[in-house]
Formats: C-alpha cells, structure tokens, sequence
C-alpha cells in the first residue's frame, strides 16, 4: 500500500537476484495471506457456488433431483408472489440508498469542510449508534411506532389525534424509515472520505473565478465527490434488498420482503433448491440496479462539468 | 460577503447536523427510558421509575444461558477473525504479490454481500458437509463476516509502520519471531486490541448468521427474538436490550481510543472510515 512497504532492494544487484527477491516476497505475502483467503474461499465462494448449484436443481420431498432445471427460475420470475417480493424489495432498497445518501450527503460535506479539529468526534459520534445492535434498532422503531407507541402516545398527549394511527407501523414506509435509519452511518462515510480528497484549492479557483458557492459546490465539490455518492449509494442498497429482521418487525403483511421468502423457503416450506433460486435471483437484479445507478450517477457526473 | 454568506450556510448545515444526531439516537434512546418505567408498554406519560425489570433478568435462566453462549462465540469469533485478519493486513500492508487486490476484494466481501445471502449460502455448505449446526457454525459464520472490519482497523494500524525498525532490529541479530515479538507487536498491539473489541460487539449484536446457523443454542440477539413475541415480556427485553447497548457503546469507545492510539504511533490517520 505504501512506497515503504516495497522495500528498497540495494543498488547493484543483479536483476536475477532482484526477481529472485521479488519472487521470495511474492511467495511470502501470499503464504501469509493464504490461511485467511482459504478461509473466504470454503465459507464464502463454495458456499456460493452450492447455492447457485442448488438453484438448478429440484427438491423431492427429502432428496434433491441433481437434473439440471430452470424452473426455479421460472418460478422465481413469475410467479406473482415472487415478483411483487422483488420489486418490492428492490424499490424499497432504491428508495432507502436515495434518502440515506441525499440525508447525508449535508452530514459529510459539513464535517468534512467545517469540522474543524473535531473531525473525528464528529464521525465518532455517527458511528457510534450504528455499532448497537441492528435488532434492538429495529425493536426501538417497533416501540416509536406501535399502536401503543411513543408516536402515537406522543400525538395523543399533546391533542393532535384523538385516537392511536394505525397507519405507522406495518408497512413499507415503517420499513424505509428503519432502515433509512439504520444504514445512515454507511452513507456518511463514504462520502466523506471522497469530500476529504477534494482538492480544497480548485474550490478556492472556482469561487476567485466568479462562481458563487452554490454554483462553485454544484461543479467543483459535487462531480469530485462523485465516487463516494456512488459507494455510499452501492453500500446501502445491496445490502438491504435482503434485509430480513425489519420487514419481519416492522413491515407487517404490506412491508414483507424477498429475504421472508428466502427463509421460508428454508424453513417451513423446505424447498432449497427454490430458496437458491430467488437469493441468485436477487442478487443478479440487485446487482443490475447498482449498475444502472453509478451509470447514472456517472452521467450527471459529466453532466455538471 | 462570501465570507459571512459562508458562515451562514455554515450556521445552517451545524443546525442540521445536530438534528441529524438527534435523528441517529432518539430512537435508540426509548429503549433505555421505557426500561425504567414501571408500566409494561412503553407509551406517553411515563408512569414511574422502577428497577423491577433489569431485577428480573438474572433470574431468567434461559436468558443467562444465551449470555454465555454469546461470551463463548463473542470470544471465540474475535480471537480467530482478529488471528486471520492480522496475518491478512500484514501480507497486504507488507508485500506484493500478484493478485493481492483480487484476494483483497473477496476477503472484504461479506461487508457488502446482504446477510441472508451469506447466512443461506453457509447453511447449505455446512449441511451438506454434515455439520451439526451449534454454536460452532455460529462462530465458523461470525469470524466470516468480522474478518473484514478486523483488517479495517489493522490495516490501519499496520500502513506506515516504519519498517527500518525492523530491519534494525534482524541487523542486530534478532530473529524473525523475535523481531515480531519485541519490535512489531508492541507498535501494533493497541490495534490488534481494538479488532479483538470490534469483533466481539459484531459478534455479540449479530442476529441473522447466528438465527439460521446455530442449532438449539440460543445468543442473546436470538433470545430477543424470541422474546419479542410476547408483548408481556416487551419491559425485560428493553432492560435487557439497554444493557446490550451499553456494552457496544463502551467497548466501540475503548476501541475508538485505541484506534486513534494505534494511529498515532504510527502516525497514520484515517483508520475505521477510509
């Protein structure tokens, strides 16, 4: 990673000594490395390859069929059920990675440009809830919500309802809204290590130039800190289009999403090869979505300029 | 005039910035405060104060046993991530060697990668090699996805760590082990300190690995979830809840300090967020 950590091979050595060395060095990094990329080999790619293995399979009753089979798949993609999951689950991590990264873009930009010495009390501050407990958040939105909740207590108590809304908990803004929260800490971080690489001088150019700050902020700052929007925007969303524990507490009959299904199909309904099927399927659309979203980002990018 | 136009866009983004901490802890911050109040749903006006709740938990066995289960996995899926992320951020912090982003890449993955997947993916493996889920396949699934955030934090810790110290150090005669022992490990100890820490609060706040991959046993996450069922029980797991927070905050503040520590000897920012 950094110039110190190549070495400095002596003046004078033989370029075979050298690739000799080079050689040694490269078989030492890797030795060293490789207990812990085997590791992430047997626990993350077989696991994967199982999966997407499973996925063309069927299940008879206790066995699997190893016949090769797209039907999963067709299931997967047609089946009503499953479809409106996917979109659903889709839209909302869409619409969660949007407000996050639009949330916190203001958060980064001000710590990164007027954070002063404090800095990092600053992003030790909102990184500090994000390290509880991801259950107990979503349990604490539970509570806020509830049809006994603070919320509706709250309303209650100062006279703007008469009786408690039903209409907080259950659906699929509960679920925007707990993860909006949840994932804020994600968003931030990356974007402000892209606002901290902005070369703080072209700001200083633009604005010497006549560009007001608005104007200077909109083609200088914003198209440079591009790549992290399009991190903070990739770090929320795949992540929580299978997001399994907020839909189930939050998200009631209107809120479930792909991942209940997924888990179903693990659990009760037993059927592996269809619970492979949709997890592939998620992550190929999931991963389509991303795509689309840093082209986009990349367009308006060369668009401001 | 820029300048005073600056201070109050300036003035306005501190504004938000404190109501975006404020939209970061109040939810979390109900729980702590419905957990000492003594009527057992939490709503509007608050009834009283009472420590029956946090009194009832130490007479709950099933609630001790997962506290245990939980130490025993927190521990063990810490020292091996903190084990295999040490030998990781020092192969990628020290050498070269083709490849090195790729295997990077896919050391760093689960971070990315939505839990269900990665929790199904290992279900399945560990099935199908015959695996009886425990506690066991909890840590085999909490040292996958701690790995990352440990070479986070090491990483840092190691990058510009002034290798001449080391060379030093064998020039005067000492071996490689004993290098490692006298010379790099002190410099790098506050770091390895703070990933042990970091591990552990995942380990012990995680819920979905350890939901699909453990057997009977339950963590503590997983005790929560069960008993979230029962709205009668809500109060207990508030009480209990407030003290699974405060553990986090306390240790992620222990290892914040060391963090920085670490960061300062080798004088190198940046660290847990680049």
């Amino acid at each position: 990673m950094t110039a110190a950590a190549e070495g400095t091979p002596a003046f004078g050595m033989t370029r075979a000594r050298r690739n000799a060395l080079l050689q040694s060095e490269s078989v030492q990094g890797f030795a060293l490395i490789s207990p812990t990329f085997v590791y992430a080999l047997i626990l993350l790619v077989l696991p994967i390859l199982v999966v997407l293995a499973h996925s063309f399979w069927t299940q008879h009753y206790l066995d699997i069929d190893h016949t090769f089979t797209l039907e999963n798949y067709r299931i997967a993609l047609t089946e009503p059920i499953y479809r409106d999951l996917l979109w659903r689950s889709l839209y909302i991590s869409l619409t969660v990675s949007f407000f996050t990264v639009i949330l916190a873009y203001p958060i980064a930009y001000f710590i990164s440009f007027h954070g002063g010495r404090h800095k990092s009390l600053w992003l030790f501050l909102i990184t500090i809830p994000f390290w509880t407990s991801y259950l107990l958040r979503v349990m604490s939105w539970k509570v806020i919500l509830g049809y006994n909740g603070v919320l509706n207590s709250g309303l209650m108590g100062l006279g703007i309802i008469d009786e408690p809304s039903t209409a907080l908990l259950y659906n699929s803004s509960a679920v925007i809204i707990t993860l909006t929260h949840a994932w804020a800490a994600f968003a931030i971080l990356p974007i402000f290590v892209s606002l901290e690489k902005v070369d703080r001088t072209l700001v200083e150019a633009a604005t010497d130039l006549g560009d007001g700050p608005l104007r200077s902020f909109l083609r200088v700052t914003l198209p440079l800190s591009a790549p992290g929007v399009i991190s903070a925007a990739l770090i929320v969303m795949i992540p929580t289009v299978g997001d399994y524990v907020t839909p189930k507490l939050v998200g009631g009959k209107d809120g479930v999403m792909i991942a209940n299904a997924i888990q179903a199909q693990f659990g009760k309904a037993s059927n592996w090869p269809l619970g492979a099927a949709l997890s592939v399927t998620t992550m190929l659309v999931v991963s389509l979505m991303a795509g689309a979203t840093v082209l986009i980002i990349r367009a308006l990018q060369r668009l401001a300029r | 005039m820029t300048a005073m136009r600056r201070l109050f866009a300036g003035g306005w983004l501190t504004a938000y910035a404190f109501l975006y901490i404020v939209f970061l802890y109040l939810p979390v911050i109900f729980l702590p405060i419905f957990s000492i109040n003594t009527a057992p749903t939490p709503k509007f006006p608050l009834t009283g104060y009472t420590l029956k709740w946090y009194e009832d938990l130490p007479k709950t066995p099933a609630l001790l046993d997962a506290a245990w289960n939980s130490l025993i996995v927190g521990v063990s899926a810490s020292v091996l991530a903190t084990l295999l992320g040490i030998l990781a951020a020092r192969s990628i912090t020290r050498y070269r060697y083709p490849g090195r982003r790729t295997i990077n890449g896919l050391i760093m993955a689960p971070l990315v990668l939505p839990e269900i997947i990665l929790a199904i993916s290992m279900l399945l493996v560990m099935l199908q090699l015959g695996l009886s889920l425990s506690l066991f396949t909890v840590v085999l699934g909490h040292v996958l996805i701690c790995i990352p955030y440990s070479m986070t934090v090491l990483t840092a810790g190691f990058e510009g760590f002034d290798r001449s110290l080391e060379e030093a150090s064998a020039d005067l005669g000492e071996s490689a082990f004993g290098t490692f022992r006298r010379v790099t490990l002190p410099m790098v100890a506050p770091a390895i300190i703070s990933s042990l820490l970091v591990c552990f609060t995942i380990s012990l706040d995680e819920f979905v690995i350890a939901f699909f991959l453990t057997g009977t046993e339950t963590t503590l996450p997983i005790y929560i979830w069960g008993q979230l069922r029962f709205a009668a029980k809500l109060p207990g797991v508030l009480a209990l809840g407030t003290l699974l927070l405060v553990a986090s905050f306390v240790l992620m503040t222990v290892a914040e300090v060391l963090r920085r520590r670490a960061a300062r000897r080798t004088q190198n920012e940046g660290g847990l967020y680049a």
